[in-house]
């Protein structure tokens, strides 16, 4: 059985391993200092994905990703690993959306996507941390959910069925499709980049990045459908401009700290016996330790 | 039933008990309530749910909604965010709290996806207060801040719902105090016909398997956590903080940037996405002190911090600052404790 598979993606700032440069002197982010990555969840989705299509021969995995134009960067990387085509929905509009705002729209883009099996997608982004997109997308297109996925088991008759990993142990599911699986980070790591697939998609670009090369490479990618990577915009997967972007977010961010603790005074010791063999004596002394 | 507009927590329990979490909640949904004037209610979903109210009403609970059927249990998606949107259609609560769960994070965002409500996951401090539109100039009074680190921790935000009912929010277990209000606190009990509000094609998602594998470790209730980030470098390295945190009686944390690295398992993760602990010795080893760890560990009693960057962030936190590689300041810590105690 074939399946079509949609894997949801992000492309973020690398917020894992921050430097002291990562904050500007004023207190704003310093983006520059932090490189755009593939999320890490969404890596592990996509080698769910792309191992369901192992499983089931002649399906068809496609990223969906929500950004700025330059996140078709990741869909060429999921290209490389085993993905068949990608969608940017990239537009002005979309700018400062919070959660629900982003679900709405990459409902909409699924909704114009139309014929879907299933929907994968890492557990959360890094940058935010809040897992919310899955289960409101899933809430959105009226679909089950299953959050928290280590693996894939299998699909038959129309039913997958899902390892999950939770807090306090595991649990087995099996869900009906359509529905929005999110996986977690424990499970399998992606495959890397195929070397084949790196030479024939290597360029592949997005309309906004075509319209950057000369009219000889321009001709080149016309010739070659394969290496179109798709732009959508808000007004072409009929997204209600109120419900979108900043406008369409519920919640506000009121205010944005860079934090000052409340610093207390410290002792100053350094890596010297008798000052540490001190320290001990004292923490013994005062019940903390022995 | 008529709008109330009160603080409502959703409970989580299994094996009879209600969830630590869920029991937080309630103790910070009872001051919420007390600075708004409004009465705090909680909602328990599941099956074998008598008597559940007598281990919630001394949290100062005013209403507690009970529904109850045998499907319903263990939790899955969709029933329980059915029985959630049909209740807060009814009754309108201003707020809804949760644990940052697996299942808090799973039915939260189902539930605000169908209401339009905003909701913000992982806060790490919720208060309430007004707040002024910057474009419109209108006006709001008693909102809850949503309080949480962002961006990895770099920042923390206040965020606000200003025009969308309930303002939800989940919060991490261990974050907020667990405080008996008066044991005997009376409140009301509604039972609530469970037909009324879940359909039976509700129950979609079938679990055929599950497994409760407590946690093997504990650095929630340990005295003493030795944790590592980043600085300490490798997973062989850690071994260094398991021996002093062996010796002293304790259990070794980490900081994520140590767990992301693959030092360490993720269960020993601590802060704002991990644990939150107050243990009464807290020795930070190679940890610089992004706002997401500090979070976890900041109400620790005593804090040493190792590390061979004097200006960490983390050293304006700690009592102690010893400057060095931890490789050698681990084994003498060891040393002279081992010297110095009977």
């Amino acid at each position: 059985m074939s399946l079509n598979i949609i894997v949801l993606a992000k492309q973020v700032p690398d917020t894992r391993n921050v430097g002291k440069d990562a904050m500007k002197e004023d207190g704003t982010i310093n983006r520059a200092a932090l490189p755009a990555i593939f999320n890490p969840e969404d890596l592990n989705a996509l080698e769910q994905a792309l191992r369901i299509k192992d499983e089931n021969p002649g399906s068809k995995v496609t990223l969906l990703t929500m950004g700025l134009p330059r996140a078709s960067e990741i869909i060429r990387e999921a290209i490389f690993r085993g993905a068949d085509a990608g969608i940017v929905l990239t537009d002005r509009a979309l700018g400062g959306a919070d959660t629900l705002a982003t679900s709405y729209s990459l409902a909409q883009a699924v909704k114009k996507f139309g014929n879907y099996d299933i929907i994968l997608g890492g557990r959360q982004a890094i940058d935010g941390d809040t897992a919310q997109v899955g289960p409101q997308i899933a809430e959105k297109l009226g679909i089950p959910q299953v959050t928290y996925a280590e693996e894939i088991l299998g699909i038959k008759d129309g039913k997958v069925t899902v390892r999950r990993r939770l807090e306090h142990g595991v649990e087995t599911v099996v869900a009906p499709l359509p529905c929005v699986v999110t996986v977690n980070g424990s499970a399998a790591d992606c495959r890397p980049r195929n070397a084949r697939r790196l030479m024939k998609y290597k360029y592949a670009v997005s309309p906004s990045e075509k319209s950057k090369l000369s009219a000889e490479d321009q001709a080149f990618v016309d010739a070659r459908p394969y290496l179109n990577i798709e732009e959508w915009s808000a007004a072409y997967v009929d997204a209600d401009p109120e419900q979108i972007g900043l406008a369409g977010s519920p919640t506000k961010v009121k205010a944005i700290e860079n934090v000052v603790f409340t610093a207390k005074e410290s002792r100053r010791l350094d890596n010297d016996d008798q000052q540490i063999e001190d320290l001990i004596k004292e923490l013994i002394t005062n019940h903390t330790i022995g | 039933m008529a709008e109330q507009n009160n603080l409502i927590v959703y409970c989580e329990y299994d094996e009879g008990k209600v969830a630590d979490v869920s029991l937080e909640l309630l103790t910070k949904g009872r001051v919420l309530a007390d600075r708004l004037g409004v009465k705090l209610e909680a909602v328990v979903v599941g099956d074998k749910l008598e008597g559940i109210e007598k281990q919630i009403f001394p949290y100062g609970v005013d209403t507690v909604y009970k529904v109850e059927d045998k499907r319903l249990f263990p939790y899955t998606s969709n029933p329980h965010a059915s029985v959630l949107i049909n209740l807060f259609k009814e009754i309108k609560p201003q707020i809804c709290l949760m644990g940052a769960t697996c299942i808090g994070r799973d039915l939260g965002p189902r539930v605000s996806s169908c209401l339009h409500s905003g909701l913000t996951a992982d806060c790490t401090s919720l208060e309430i207060g007004d707040h002024k539109d910057p474009k419109t100039g209108k006006e709001y009074t008693d909102l809850l801040y949503q309080i949480r680190p962002a961006f990895g921790g770099n920042i923390v935000a206040t965020i606000v719902n200003p025009d969308c009912r309930p303002q939800m929010a989940t919060v991490r277990e261990g974050v907020m105090k667990k405080e008996i209000r008066d044991e005997n606190y009376k409140g009301e009990v509604v039972n609530l016909d469970p037909s009324k509000y879940v359909k039976d094609e509700d129950f979609v998602v079938e679990i055929i398997d599950r497994h409760i594998e407590k946690s093997k470790v504990n650095i929630k209730g340990a005295p003493i956590v030795v944790a590592g980030g980043y600085g300490v470098g490798s997973k062989e390295n850690f071994q260094l903080l398991f021996d002093l945190a062996n010796t002293l009686g304790g259990e070794v944390g980490a900081s994520r940037a140590a767990v992301d690295a693959g030092f360490i398992e993720h269960d020993r993760q601590i802060g704002q996405t991990g644990v939150t602990v107050r243990p009464k010795l807290y020795i930070a080893c190679g940890i610089s002190g992004q706002i997401q760890h500090i979070a976890g560990m900041q109400e620790s009693s005593i804090i040493i911090s190792i590390n061979n960057d004097p200006d960490a962030p983390i050293n304006a936190i700690a009592d102690y600052v010893i400057t060095g590689n931890m490789e050698d300041v681990v084994p003498k810590l060891i040393k002279y404790y081992k010297k110095n105690s009977k």
